[in-house]
């Protein structure tokens, strides 16, 4: 019983993760009909930013809620640049360009990032800073709430709720509705469908900058690669909730976090990465359109 | 009765109107969809304060006329004025933000959103206070109090009508100094058409200019000043509707009498 409850705990702080991710490829989806390979590189580079702030801000070792908050506000910023960037320059030219143009641009996209990345960070993996003193704050029916996860689980669920503020209240959210339902009528509303989809790649990016800082501090080995298995988790948590569906990704997220605490605890820990695969090819068998998701014919 | 003696004043008064240069004015334009000619060369003018319909058959061109108009299509050659000024290559968006508003084909709506989020993004380029937006919510719900029963309704549940009212009513929000309706009437039940059809003349004789596609030729013809006929991408024949209601060739073709 301790051991369930333990691994529901870790599984609901992992899935959380997965679910900030997750949130950056269905947002995008939902608007251009595009899966951004690249967003799981923007991930990498946003644990990376916050590796290079905490050293240059000398807080590297000086764990706290302050260095903390730093790090992550820093690294959602630098995640909100990148992902910025690379709609601006990569994805608005081909626009009007057949969808599979901007698929392979976003595949080139993802590699030019990881391979950049062993060049600018090297490929030896390096150490996220201690950022946040872990401890035990309370335990139940023998399973720890460490402080480390309730933050993790704090942080990912208020910017969740932030999310869908904006998403749901703001005059910005209700363009950004309207746009992903259609982006010619949009535009004739007075909508720049421009500017939404940066804000778009801008909110979903920095989503994954937190996501990265989160990790760092709970498994600490960073490396140019590390967005690619992580990354596929979190598409397959957003395909999972249905694609361009946010509650479905936030669903999506904590399912697959959960089973793979459960296959890990319960049958083996080689098991924890074919997961993901298992559940991404039944759900694609069984219920194509995710499990919020609402069935419709896609002309590829 | 009454509502035709004033459109008659607004038609003279349109016609001082020839005088000044025209609101709107399309010159001559040609567009594609690949290599097919959906526009073959046409040109058009709209006055301030008037009501022009654009009538003609499946096909004919008039949705994309509107389309070209507010941006969504470039035209190979030709050119667009408003207020003087060429619009061909403002994007779509900028040109709503000049006035030009357009309720396009098949309503537009925002199925995902709700009745008064649909409304509120029509207002969403304008820059005004919350306080004259809510006016302008109720100055819609005066127009259509359906709309207002249902304004937190997902707009995915209402009626064709009711979609179509808020269709022609979110384009409101926008403040629009010229209309673009694109087949307001269509599908719709008789009572609901005339609804829609008082709406329009009102808001025209509030100040708001028309430019109205129709297939429903006799009612446009009823309730404008001017009309132009499309067939097959060129303007066939253009005049006072009073007058395009009683030729022959329109009697037959769109009439049907
Ligand atoms: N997206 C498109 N791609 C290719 N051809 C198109 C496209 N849209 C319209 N057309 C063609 O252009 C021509 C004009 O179409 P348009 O929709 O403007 O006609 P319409 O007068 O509005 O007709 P309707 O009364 O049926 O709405 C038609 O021959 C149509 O088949
Ligand atoms: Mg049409």
């Amino acid at each position: 019983m301790e051991e369930f409850l333990q691994h529901v705990i870790n599984g609901v702080s992992l899935g959380s993760i997965y679910a900030l991710i997750a949130l950056g490829y269905t947002m995008v989806y939902g608007i251009l009909q595009l899966i951004n390979f690249a967003h799981s590189d923007v991930y990498m580079v946003g644990a990376f930013v916050g590796f290079y702030a905490a050293r240059f801000l000398n807080i590297a070792d000086s764990p706290s809620y302050t260095s903390f908050f730093t790090i992550l506000l820093i690294a959602m910023a630098g995640c909100a640049l990148l992902g910025f960037s690379i709609e601006r320059f990569a994805y608005r030219p081909l626009r009007n360009a057949p969808r599979l143009n901007v698929l392979i641009t976003a595949i080139g996209v993802s590699l030019f990032l990881e391979y950049t990345g062993q060049v600018v960070f090297g490929a030896t993996p390096q150490l996220f800073p201690n950022i946040l003193e872990d401890s035990i704050i309370f335990s139940f029916g023998g399973a720890r709430v460490t402080k480390m996860d309730a933050t993790i689980l704090v942080t990912a669920v208020g910017l969740m709720i932030v999310l869908r503020h904006i998403i749901q209240n703001t005059l910005l959210g209700k363009a950004m509705r309207a746009t992903s339902f259609n982006r010619h009528w949009a535009s004739l509303m007075g909508i720049s469908v421009d500017r939404i989809i940066s804000m778009t790649f801008i909110i979903g990016s920095a989503l994954a900058g937190a996501g990265a800082v989160l990790v760092g501090m709970k498994y600490p080995k960073i490396e140019p690669l590390m967005g690619v298995m992580i990354g596929l988790k979190a598409f397959v948590a957003a395909v999972l909730g249905g694609i361009g569906n946010i509650p479905g990704a936030v669903l999506g997220g904590l399912v697959i976090g959960i089973a793979e605490e459960f296959v890990v605890g319960y049958i083996s820990s080689t098991y924890r990465d074919a997961l993901a695969f298992s559940i991404l090819i039944v759900i694609l068998l069984f219920r194509p359109a995710g499990l919020l998701g609402r069935f419709s014919v896609e002309k590829v | 009765m009454l509502e035709y003696t004033i459109t008659l004043v607004f038609s003279t008064s349109a016609d001082m109107n020839k005088m000044t240069s025209p609101l709107l004015t399309i010159q001559n334009i040609r567009v594609q969809y690949g290599c097919i000619d959906a526009l073959k060369g046409i040109s058009l003018d709209v006055f301030q304060g008037e009501i022009i319909s654009l009538i003609g058959a499946n096909g004919a061109g008039k949705s994309t006329t509107l389309r070209t108009v507010s941006g969504l299509h470039t035209p190979i050659s030709g050119d667009i004025l408003f207020q003087g000024h060429s619009i061909v290559h403002t994007q779509a968006d900028q040109i709503t933000r000049l006035g030009l508003i357009h309720a396009p084909e098949g309503r537009g709506i925002f199925l995902n959103l709700t009745v008064l989020e649909n409304l509120e993004i029509g207002a969403y380029a304008r820059r005004s206070s919350r306080r004259e937006i809510f006016q302008d919510y109720e100055y819609i719900f005066s127009l259509f109090p359906r709309l207002k029963e249902r304004r937190k309704q997902e707009a995915g549940t209402l009626s064709g009508g009711e979609q179509q009212m808020l269709s022609i009513g979110r384009a409101l929000m926008g403040k629009p100094r010229v209309l673009l309706l694109d087949e307001p009437s269509l599908g719709l039940a008789p009572q609901v058409v005339n609804t829609i059809f008082s709406v329009i003349q009102k808001v025209n004789k509030e100040g708001t200019t028309v430019l109205l596609v129709e297939q429903n030729a006799y009612q446009a013809l009823k309730i404008s000043q001017r009309g132009y006929v499309l067939e097959t991408g060129e303007i066939v024949l253009t005049g006072k509707s009073s007058e395009l209601l009683t030729n022959k060739k329109i009697q037959e073709a769109y009439l049907g009498c």
